[in-house]
C-alpha cells in the first residue's frame, strides 16, 4: 500500500511527470478528436431540427460544452493553485499555468458562440442577462489570472501570487454569479439538469455529452501539452532537460 | 520586553497612517476630485435631461466611488515597500494580519469615508431626493470598507510589479462587482418602491465575509512579495 503511494507521488516532480505527459497526450488528442467527429455528426446531421428553434439551435452543441469547460477548468485551476499553496509543490502552479490559456479559450467560445445563438433567437449579439454577464466576468478572472502571471519575472513567486488569486476569485465565483442573476435575469432555464429528466431529446443530449467529452479531451491534452513547455522552460538549466533534449 | 496587545498595534498603525497622509494631503484630495468630476462628466456626456440623470444617478456615484476608491489602492503598501518599512512589519512580533487591518481600516478613513461625506452632496447634483440620499449613503458606508478590503489583496498581489497600477484594476474590479450591484442596487429598489433593506444587508453579509477573509489573503499575498 505505501508503496503504491509513493509510486504515484514521484510524479509530483516534474523529472518524472514531463515524460509521462508526452505518453499520455497524444491518446488524449485522438480520444478528443474521435468524440468531436462523432459528437459533431450527431449534433449536425442525426439531431432532428428544432420545432421553435430551427437549425440555429445547433449553436448549443459547441457552446453548452465549451460553458460548462470554462467554469470547470477555473475550479480545476483552483484546485492546483490551491494544493501547490498547501504543499509547495512546483508541478502544481505549473498545472494552474497551463490549465489558464485553455479556460480562457472555452470563455471565449462560449461567449462568442453565445452571442452568434443570441442574434436569431434575441434578435440582439448581446443582452444583460445573468448568465451572459457572469460569464463575461469570468473571462476577466481568467485575463486577472493570466496578466497578474505573466507580470512577474520570479516563476515561483507567479505561481504563489496567481494562487492566491485564482483561491479569492474562485470563493467570488459563487457570489458574482448569485448577485448577478438577482440583478437581472431573462434567460432561459437550465436545458440539463442533474434533479429532472432533461427537457430534450435523446439524441441532443447525447450529441451534447460526446461533445463534451470531446472538450474534456481537448483540455487535458492542450493542458498536458503546455505544461510540458512549461517544464522545460523552467527547468531549462537542469541536467535531465539537457538530457532530454538531445 | 513589555507584550503589546494587538489593538494598540492596530491604533498605531492607523494613526501612523493617517498621519503620514496628512502630511501629504494632495494624494488624498485628489482621489475626492476624481470623484466629484467623473460624477460631473456624465451629464456631460450623456445631456442634461433631468429625468434621465436622476434614474441613473445611484449608478454614476457608485462607479466613481468605485473607481476613486481604486486609484488610492497602490497607495496603500507601495510606499512602506520602497522605503522597506513593510518588511520590518513582516519580520515584527506582533501578527502581520493585525498590522494589514490597520492599514486596510486607516486607507478607508482616509479613501472610503470621504466619498460616503461626498456622494450626497454630489447627488444633489442629480436632484436625488432626502430619502434615497440617505440611502445611497448607507450603502457607500457599507460598501466603501469592502472595496479597501479586496482592493487591499490586489494591491498586495501587485506589490512591486511591473505595470502594477492597470494590473491592479484588472484584478479588482471584476471582484467588486458584487458590492457595485447591491450598493446602486439599494438606491434603485428604494426609488422604484421596493424595500431597500435586503440590498443592505446582503451588502452587510458581504462586508462581515470580507473582514474575516481579506486580511488573511492579504497577509498571505504580502508574504509572497516579500519573499
Amino acid at each position: 500500500m505505501k508503496d503504491g503511494i509513493t509510486h504515484w507521488f514521484k510524479y509530483a516532480s516534474p523529472q518524472n511527470f514531463y515524460p509521462l505527459a508526452g505518453k499520455l497526450w497524444p491518446w488524449f488528442a485522438a480520444a478528443g478528436a474521435v468524440f468531436a467527429v462523432i459528437g459533431l455528426w450527431i449534433s449536425f446531421i442525426v439531431a432532428p431540427t428544432d420545432a421553435q428553434q430551427g437549425e440555429g439551435y445547433r449553436i448549443i452543441f459547441v457552446h453548452v460544452p465549451a460553458s460548462w469547460m470554462s467554469m470547470f477548468i477555473y475550479l480545476i485551476m483552483a484546485a492546483w493553485a490551491g494544493l501547490g499553496l498547501a504543499l509547495n509543490t512546483r508541478l502544481s502552479g505549473m498545472m494552474a499555468s497551463a490549465l489558464a490559456p485553455t479556460g480562457a479559450l472555452f470563455t471565449v467560445i462560449s461567449l462568442w458562440t453565445g452571442a452568434l445563438w443570441g442574434k436569431p433567437m434575441w434578435g440582439a449579439w448581446w443582452v444583460w442577462d445573468a448568465r451572459l454577464t457572469s460569464e463575461l466576468i469570468l473571462l476577466f478572472l481568467y485575463l486577472g489570472f493570466l496578466a497578474l502571471q505573466s507580470a512577474i519575472d520570479d516563476p515561483r513567486r507567479a505561481d504563489k501570487a496567481g494562487a492566491v488569486l485564482a483561491l479569492v476569485g474562485v470563493v467570488n465565483v459563487p457570489i458574482i454569479y448569485f448577485s448577478v442573476k438577482w440583478w437581472n435575469t431573462l434567460h432561459q432555464g437550465a436545458s440539463v439538469s442533474l434533479t429532472k429528466s432533461p427537457s430534450m431529446a435523446h439524441t441532443m443530449l447525447w450529441g451534447m455529452l460526446l461533445m463534451a467529452l470531446a472538450f474534456w479531451m481537448y483540455s487535458i491534452a492542450a493542458s498536458l501539452a503546455r505544461v510540458r513547455c512549461i517544464i522545460l522552460e523552467r527547468e531549462c538549466h537542469s541536467e535531465w532537460v539537457k538530457n532530454a533534449l538531445e | 520586553m513589555r507584550r503589546i496587545g494587538n489593538i494598540a498595534v492596530f491604533g498605531a498603525v492607523v494613526r501612523r497612517d493617517l498621519t503620514l497622509a496628512l502630511r501629504q494631503k494632495s494624494e488624498v484630495l485628489t482621489t475626492l476630485f476624481f470623484f466629484a468630476i467623473v460624477a460631473s462628466l456624465f451629464p456631460l456626456g450623456i445631456g442634461p435631461e433631468s429625468a434621465l440623470l436622476h434614474r441613473i444617478a445611484p449608478g454614476i456615484l457608485w462607479v466613481g466611488a468605485l473607481l476613486a476608491a481604486m486609484l488610492s489602492l497602490q497607495r496603500m503598501f507601495a510606499t512602506d515597500f520602497a522605503d522597506g518599512s513593510l518588511e520590518q512589519m513582516a519580520l515584527s512580533p506582533v501578527p502581520l494580519g493585525v498590522l494589514v487591518a490597520g492599514k486596510i481600516f486607516a486607507h478607508w478613513l482616509l479613501a472610503g469615508l470621504p466619498l460616503v461625506l461626498m456622494a450626497p452632496v454630489l447627488g444633489l447634483q442629480f436632484d436625488l431626493d432626502g430619502r434615497s440620499l440617505a440611502i445611497l449613503a448607507a450603502s457607500l458606508l457599507l460598501g466603501t470598507p469592502i472595496l479597501s478590503l479586496i482592493g487591499a489583496i490586489g494591491a498586495a498581489l501587485t506589490l512591486g510589479v511591473r505595470g502594477g497600477g492597470v494590473l491592479l484594476s484588472l484584478l479588482t474590479l471584476p471582484l467588486y462587482i458584487p458590492t457595485l450591484i447591491f450598493g446602486a442596487g439599494a438606491v434603485e429598489a428604494d426609488a422604484v418602491g421596493l424595500s431597500a433593506s435586503g440590498h443592505l444587508a446582503l451588502l452587510a453579509a458581504l462586508l462581515s465575509l470580507a473582514v474575516f477573509f481579506a486580511p488573511w489573503a492579504t497577509t498571505a499575498a504580502l508574504r509572497i512579495g516579500l519573499e
